[in-house]
């Protein structure tokens, strides 16, 4: 990790409310791996104050992309920037997935902006394994494909795709899948996890999840963002530095 | 011409006033990798308690304008764990290392000072009697002038290293507390802590950290930490530590002319983990611009 100062490629609306921002950056690119992630300072002055912790999207060639979601001050500053400006971030930080570990098929499984990790994380199979993505939102302009394929969309109020929520939908497919040769990682809010996790404990299958968390410094020197671990404990795990990608049997939801 | 920036707190020697406050840089080991941490004039620890502390369940922050607060609950690995897997590292990092040390009791501060003595690593103590997030010790003490007294006290028996007290700004008058942590032995004082804030979400009617109050920080803090220290410097002879919301070298030398002999980072070091090395550099570039030889001269040179 360490601090960068980067320059904007472009910064463009995927929804009304969701961005791409690109950025031209060869050291991260060289470096970031699928799940982690980059602090970037939105502001230039002391407010808003601290960083913003946002997954890295994808990596082309000496690209790096972020998507976001503007739904604070901060965000909507970001939202501002423009191509030629300059973004001040640190990076890389976290652990990301494991995904080269032994499986033989992968699900990715998201709930609305959680779908930000995905786009680099299948783009890292390389082809080498056969996946499929389920992609939930509460309505249709909460689902985003940029740079994926092979998906199934839900959506709560049956706007798009399948009525109901992401992991219901996953549920379905269970049967068709052989449970002790597939991973499924997941990213989405809270609620979406846990019924993630109960679904993935139920059928024992085996599973990796982002999950987000209010962070100050985003490198391990606050302590300001505590899991609880699964097994009883006498430290919490760090979001910013155990994680943000956990096993889902390791943590609390 | 390079200006002398080294100062003196007690018998501490430290070759700048730049310190890194408690709690905003862990054990070092992580900020290390941000800047020359050999170039910073001190570095105090995160609290450290006798027995490990799992602090306060999630959530534990929040941004607030131009500053944040924080209910930790003093996190950290206890005495024992610390000499054993943080000292290693510390002791390869050629900076001054202040131990800050967080109790539930009186005995506890003697006893964590006491041991703690022997690593000869550690150059002076930082007593935290001023943390608002845990239910006993921490602010119960620093709002209690006795009890502030009655530990400075204690803690000067065990020790010969230099003692600085952590003050609180939740009270009336912050000058009587360095007054009796003069008094009793007390080498210095640093203020300030944070101060007692909270923050509410209007929709659910429920308070955004979990502990419901915390301690607030950054630059959102700093006109009422200027004023602790002036009150400090001219009310009593001890000298003062300047803490709070300190972004750049400007912030800095503001807290100098009020009186303060050096000065901790604490929440910039989330925001630009390099400001440490880059504030020295603005020292010299100002003591240079305003013929100052001895950055020790700047102290409490108010005019007022
Ligand atoms: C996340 C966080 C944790 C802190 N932990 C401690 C601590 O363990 N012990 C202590 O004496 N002060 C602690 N502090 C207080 C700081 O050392 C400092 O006094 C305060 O933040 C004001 O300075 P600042 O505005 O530069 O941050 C903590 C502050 C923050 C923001
Ligand atoms: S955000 Fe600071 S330790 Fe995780």
């Amino acid at each position: 990790m360490d601090i960068y100062k980067i320059i904007v490629v472009s910064n463009t609306a995927l929804q009304e409310n969701v961005f791409l921002l690109k950025c031209l950056s060869s050291e991260i690119a060289s470096k970031i791996l699928p799940g982690q992630f980059c602090n970037i300072k939105v502001s230039e002055s002391d407010f808003p104050l601290l960083r913003r912790p946002f997954s890295i999207c994808d990596v082309e060639g000496d690209y790096i992309s972020f998507m976001y979601e503007v739904h604070g001050e901060g965000t909507k500053l970001l939202s501002h920037k423009k191509e030629g400006d300059l973004i001040d971030l640190i990076g890389p930080l976290g652990k990301g997935f494991n995904y080269k570990s032994e499986y033989e098929t992968a699900i990715f499984i998201s709930g609305g902006i959680g779908v930000a990790p995905f786009p680099y994380l299948t783009r890292s199979l390389d082809g080498s394994i056969p996946y499929k993505i389920f992609l939930g939102g509460r309505t249709e302009n909460q689902i985003h494909t940029y740079g994926l394929h092979n998906y199934e969309i839900s959506t709560d109020d049956g706007s798009m795709g399948y009525k109901g929520n992401v992991v219901q939908l996953f549920e379905k497919h269970i049967p068709l899948l052989d449970k002790s040769k597939i991973k499924v990682f997941g990213c989405g809010p809270n609620p979406m996890l846990r019924a993630l996790k109960e679904l993935c404990l139920l059928h024992e299958i085996n599973c990796e999840v982002s999950v987000e968390c209010a962070m100050a410094c985003g490198f391990g020197i606050c302590q300001g963002c505590p899991i609880e671990k699964a097994e009883e404990s006498d430290k919490y795990y760090l979001v910013c530095k155990d994680g943000p990608v956990f096993n889902i049997k390791d943590v609390v939801i | 011409m390079i200006p002398d920036l080294s100062v003196e707190i007690g018998s501490l020697k430290l070759k700048n006033p730049v310190m890194l406050a408690s709690g905003t840089v862990g054990y070092g080991n992580e900020i290390s990798e941000f800047m020359d941490l050999s170039k910073i004039g001190a570095i105090v620890t995160k609290s450290v308690s006798l027995k490990p502390r799992k602090g306060n369940p999630p959530q534990r922050i929040v941004e607030t304008p131009a500053g944040m607060l924080n209910a930790i609950g003093l996190a950290n690995v206890g005495l024992e764990e610390f000499i054993k897997t943080k000292i290693p590292f510390l002791k390869e990092v050629n900076s001054t290392l202040i131990c800050n040390i967080a109790a539930g009791s009186i005995e506890e501060y003697v006893e964590c000072t006491r041991i703690l003595d022997k690593e000869e690593i550690i150059k002076a103590f930082e007593i935290n009697v001023s943390c608002p997030n845990v239910k006993e010790g921490g602010l119960i003490f620093g709002n209690d002038v006795k009890a502030v007294g009655r530990i400075t006290e204690l803690v000067r028996g065990v020790t010969n290293k230099t003692i600085i007290i952590k003050l609180s700004p939740n009270v009336a008058n912050i000058a009587d507390f360095a007054e009796a942590a003069r008094k009793e032995g007390a080498d210095a004082v640093s203020a300030i802590n944070t101060l007692v804030g909270t923050s509410f979400d209007i929709y659910t009617r429920k308070p955004k950290i979990k502990n419901i109050t915390g301690g607030l920080s950054g630059p959102a803090i700093k006109p009422v930490a200027l004023a602790k220290v002036l009150e400090i410097s001219r009310r009593v002879d001890i000298p003062i530590i300047g803490i709070g919301g300190i972004m750049n070298w400007k912030d800095a030398i503001e807290f100098m002319i009020c009186g303060a002999s050096a000065f901790q980072l604490g929440t910039v070091n989330f925001v630009n983990p390099a400001a440490g090395v880059e504030i020295i550099e603005g020292l010299i570039n100002y003591c240079n611009k305003m013929s100052i030889t001895n950055i020790t001269d700047l102290i409490a040179t108010y005019k007022i």
